[in-house]
């Protein structure tokens, strides 16, 4: 049994749901995230475990160590979750989707060679762009065409780093690969793609906001995550991820504070966290990269639980910008509170579970002496806070009272938001469990003295700072406004770039009409009205051409045969 | 008894059948023969392939006359493998034919059409088998005058232009080919195809030898719709019945390929291709090709002539792998080949489904019509798919095998070609997928149901042929394999 892939039972799932009446779907549903890691966790032993062959090549779909483990209990606790919040949902496209996407992201993690992970990651990309087009709108049909053109370019840029690499080397496996020649930077740029490494992200930002309030919950946990178990295996310890997971961290801090669409504050607050990751992998040390698969591990469930209490806000009001929400409170109590607990989480407040993960990544960044860099990441830790651990909660809750007074959010998703708000206090508050978890063997326990209270301080004083700028009423107001991104280059520049291009070249055009070909037109004239002109053969498109091309070809081929070649 | 004939039969009994199917009465009966001589043929053509490869090649000799001097009918893995696409695809179109030609074609004309359709079949399944030159161009006429019949018998008027210049453009490329074997001729004295692959390496340097080397390429590069030489095909496709469109996307241009293979590399000798500019030739309009007509093709508003243009396109990649003419890339060329037939021939089935109920093709009038009819668009996802070179899907294979070529000769723009090519098919597709299935439907159609299983079936055998010949490769590839060894070019 230890040979059958996880994502076999995620497909065959799929199937199922497809085949089988509506009232057994739920069943399927919830049943195969627990049936698959009933499975990883009985059956499933580390090592090389199923091979195929495709063309020539002995493939590798199953390989499994701690690392990919680890990942894959994470994707089946991701699904578990995801699917309960979107249990009631009744659309056939979104189920199949809820079970294809996460079977996919399984496949990626215990793909043991390039192929395999490229077929996945394509795969991946397919069914995940569902959740963006299920909303219907014609925006969110658009940005999920923008979505699909940024993955299809990261799967080229893998296939391509994956082929190349085989021929320099002539192996497939997908193991530490390093940053050395084209191979290795195609690949990067491929996970980098997927990563939303900075002026790569545009799809994730405006993706995760168009999708459906369901869709962005799914959306959140898999894609990202994948790419850093990528970085993880392949690029652990390159220096450069280190300044990408910096800027990662700090630049979409700005995004965030401004944005009205609180889905797309969250979404920045992702790459956020990922920045984090990022930062964690490039240190390279045991300690920083199991912070790094900590941090994804714990992200994955708060920002799942932020997205699901906005889910449902935007679920119950039909809308999710800041300047119209305020006051939910009093109708949505226990939504509030589930956010509350997501909040303090991301923002790493000691005893929620931002904070274990998060303090592995910083404490190795100062043991390799990054002192300068471990100050950006202090900035970008009280960010986080203000934008994700207050922002979030106090407009979409509580603020100016709006008078929306919608219902408390369904009985399903509450459940699902509970089970990820306990998770979150339960790994914050005991995290030998976590720990013991983790690919490397490290000992490291977050709560002493010079952690705690760094922390606390950073975060009362990012709070004082909210609420003094809020009560000067310095703090950017929520306005609906839109904000300018990496996005603008290829929705507004590039076309209107082509737009002027086209128009040069037809101002250009005409200006040569002018010039060469009236003389010849009246030249032309002239001789239809001749002698000759009886013998002139007539213009017939495109017999003519073909005539003309075929000819050319001909003489060309002689003359280069004859005289160039020997 | 019946082994050592199984290669006239082929071509005796379509062409014995034609007339026949001209003077039987109105009514289903001219293509209910029609139906059983291709599918007779497709079984026959079955045993030939296991034949050949079980006992090694077959030489039948036309009325008894020995070669060189009478006709040989030689047949190898190469020529037994297009036989069996060609007869495979052509059994496949009929059970679709019926329905389709109904709608389509004048009742009076129908004996007429399936008459011209087995004359058409006759010709292509000729050129595939005669081991002699000038049969080939017999054959090749053969075909090329009833595909011009066939062509003028479109529903709109402009079928008889397209046909029309089709039959001029046509003729010019096999008048090419026939001053070519002329000249060949000339210098020695046979049209034998193994005994002018004997005698050739002793005349090669002559210029009139590499003359007619070059009348003879640009010729078949006519009939293979080489870009730029391409400019027969889209108004031919796009106005052709939906029948004679897939029929010929599927079959016609392949032999053309096959005959191009044949004469570079068994009959010529195999360095010609590197001495002469052959080989560059290819790669150049291989690469301008696959740019150019993808990007016509995403501009075009009628289906069929969109899908037209990504023909040309993919002409342009076997081009390709002609132009590398090493082990790898002739294999890859070859499983294009027939991948393409496959992928085509699935998508025009779909697109011929959608007239057979709306009347039209145009980007505009079939709007919401996937949500209308299910399985029609769900083959043209999976067509599509092939097409772009999607993993799981025939497309792919041919698509990886061209682009290892690619890197395997360090031809670095011929991989970025490759890869751009696909994101240009997606385009297209995308923007037909778009059409049929998130534009609202338009309110002058009235919905339509889907069409009826006699025409889906055919539809999704090929469908299903995609999937399965992207998942299992060891009979595409290693026929081709073998076929290309047959050929005379062995890998490093």
């Amino acid at each position: 049994m230890s040979e059958l892939p996880p994502f076999v039972l995620y497909y065959f799932a799929a199937f199922l749901v497809l085949a089988l009446p509506v009232k057994v779907r739920s069943i399927i549903l919830l049943a195969t995230p627990v049936i698959t890691a009933l499975h990883l966790w009985f059956n499933v032993d580390t090592g090389i475990l199923s091979t195929y062959s495709l063309f020539n090549f002995e493939l590798t779909i199953m390989r499994t160590d701690k690392l990919s483990l680890l990942f894959a209990y994470l994707f089946c606790l991701a699904s578990f979750i995801s699917t309960i919040f979107a249990l009631r949902l009744r659309d056939i496209r979104q189920d199949i989707a809820g079970l294809l996407y996460p079977g996919s992201t399984l496949g990626a993690v215990f793909a043991g060679d390039l192929i395999t992970l490229f077929i996945f990651w394509e795969l991946m990309a397919v069914s995940s762009v569902i959740f963006i087009w299920a909303r219907g709108t014609k925006r969110a049909i658009y940005a999920g065409m923008r979505y699909l053109v940024f993955k299809v370019m990261s799967g080229a840029c893998l296939l391509a780093g994956a082929l190349v690499l085989y021929h320099s080397t002539g192996s497939l496996a997908f193991d530490y690969i390093g940053l050395e020649g084209l191979a290795g930077w195609l690949i990067f740029i491929s996970f980098g793609i997927k990563c939303a490494f900075p002026l790569l992200h545009g799809w994730l930002t405006e993706g995760y906001a168009e999708a459906t309030p369901t869709g962005t919950v799914f959306l959140s946990a898999f894609t990202t995550k994948v790419a850093v178990y990528a970085l993880a295996r392949g690029f652990a310890g390159e220096e450069i991820l280190i300044y990408i997971g910096v800027i990662m961290a700090c630049f979409p801090i700005f995004y965030a504070v401004i944005e009205n669409d609180l889905r797309k504050v969250l979404a920045y607050s992702l790459i956020n966290q990922v920045g984090f990751m990022v930062t964690g992998v490039g240190v390279g040390t045991a300690l920083a990269l199991n912070g790094a698969v900590a941090h994804a591990f714990i992200d994955v469930i708060f920002k799942g639980l932020l997205f699901m209490t906005m889910g449902a806000v935007l679920y119950r009001v039909g809308h999710i910008n800041g300047s119209n929400l305020g006051g939910l409170y009093k109708s949505m109590p226990k939504t509030a509170a589930f956010c509350i607990v997501g909040a303090l989480s991301i923002s790493a407040f000691p005893l929620f579970s931002g904070f274990v993960s998060k303090s592995m990544i910083m404490t190795a960044m100062v043991q390799e002496d990054y002192s300068y860099l471990w100050l950006f990441m202090l900035f970008a830790s009280a960010g986080v806070f203000h934008h994700a651990g207050i922002k979030i909660p106090y407009f979409a809750f509580f603020a100016h009272d709006s008078g929306l007074r919608p219902k408390e959010a369904p009985v399903n998703m509450l459940i699902a938001m509970g089970l990820s708000a306990i998770l979150c206090i339960f790994i914050g508050t005991q995290p030998q469990y976590l720990y013991s978890m983790l690919p490397w063997a490290v000992d490291y326990w977050p709560y002493d003295m010079t952690h705690v209270l760094a922390q606390l301080q950073l975060l009362f004083f990012s709070a004082l700072a909210f609420v003094w700028l809020n009560k000067q009423g310095i703090y950017p107001p929520e306005l609906r406004s839109t904000n300018l991104d990496v996005e603008w280059i290829y929705r507004k520049f590039i076309p209107a770039g082509i737009h002027r291009g086209l128009f040069v070249f037809r101002t250009a055009r005409e200006s040569a009409i002018t010039a060469v070909i009236a003389p010849m037109r009246s030249i032309r004239n002239s001789f239809s009205q001749s002698f000759f002109a009886r013998y002139h053969l007539s213009e017939s498109w495109p017999t003519g051409s073909m005539v003309y091309w075929i000819s050319i070809i001909l003489v060309a081929y002689l003359l280069l045969d004859i005289f160039v070649y020997e | 008894m019946m082994q050592g004939h199984l290669c006239i039969l082929l071509v005796v009994i379509p062409l014995f059948a034609a007339p026949i199917a001209a003077i039987l009465p109105r009514g289903r009966l001219p293509w209910a023969a029609a139906l059983i001589v291709t599918s007779v043929c497709f079984v026959l053509a079955g045993m030939q392939l296991w034949s050949v490869v079980q006992d090694g090649v077959v030489s039948y000799e036309l009325g008894g006359w020995a070669p060189p001097w009478g006709i040989e009918y030689r047949i190898d893995a190469v020529n037994a493998f297009m036989a069996l696409i060609v007869s495979g695809i052509a059994a496949v179109t009929l059970p679709y034919a019926l329905l389709s030609a109904e709608k389509e074609i004048p009742e009076h004309l129908i004996p007429l059409f399936y008459s011209a359709f087995l004359l058409c079949f006759t010709g292509l399944l000729g050129i595939t088998l005669t081991g002699d030159i000038f049969n080939v161009f017999v054959f090749l006429e053969i075909s090329s005058l009833s595909s011009y019949a066939l062509i003028s018998l479109g529903r709109k008027r402009q079928a008889l232009t397209s046909a029309y210049q089709y039959l001029i453009m046509g003729t010019l490329g096999a008048t090419f080919f026939l001053i070519g074997v002329g000249l060949i001729y000339s210098q020695t004295g046979t049209l034998n195809m193994v005994d002018l692959a004997a005698r050739l390496p002793q005349v090669s340097s002559l210029n009139t030898i590499h003359t007619g080397f070059a009348f003879i390429i640009t010729g078949i590069a006519l009939k293979l719709a080489l870009f730029p030489l391409h400019l027969w095909l889209p108004n031919a496709y796009t106005y052709a019945p939906s029948v004679i469109t897939l029929f010929l996307s599927a079959t016609a241009t392949k032999v053309a390929v096959y005959v191009m293979l044949r004469i570079l590399f068994s009959v010529f000798p195999s360095d010609f291709v590197s001495t002469t500019p052959t080989g560059d030739l290819f790669l150049l309009s291989g690469i301008a090709g696959i740019i150019s007509a993808s990007v016509y093709a995403i501009y075009q508003v009628d289906v069929k002539r969109l899908l037209a243009y990504s023909s040309v396109a993919q002409i342009g990649y076997i081009a390709l792998g002609i132009g590398f003419a090493s082990f790898t890339s002739l294999t890859a060329t070859l499983v294009h080949l027939f991948n393409h037939a496959l992928m085509k021939g699935a998508l025009f089935m779909a697109i011929g489904s959608i007239i057979y109920r709306v009347g039209k093709c145009h980007m505009d009038s079939i709007h919401g019509l996937g949500r209308q009819m299910p399985w029609t668009f769900g083959a043209i996802i999976v067509g599509g798919f092939s097409l772009i070179g999607v993993p799981g899907t025939a497309g792919f294979i041919s698509k990886w095998y061209l682009v290892l070529t690619a890197i395997e000769q360090d031809s670095w723009i011929s991989v970025v070609v490759i890869l751009v090519g696909s994101l240009l098919a997606a385009v297209y597709i995308g923007k037909l997928i778009e059409a049929l299935y998130f534009k609202p439907a338009v309110d002058s159609n009235p919905a339509v149901n889907e069409v009826p299983f006699s025409m889906l079936a055919p539809t999704w055998i090929l469908v299903l042929a995609n999937i399965y010949f992207g998942l299992n490769t060891e009979l595409t590839v290693g026929v081709a394999e073998h076929a290309i060894r047959v050929l005379g070019v062995t890998a490093e």
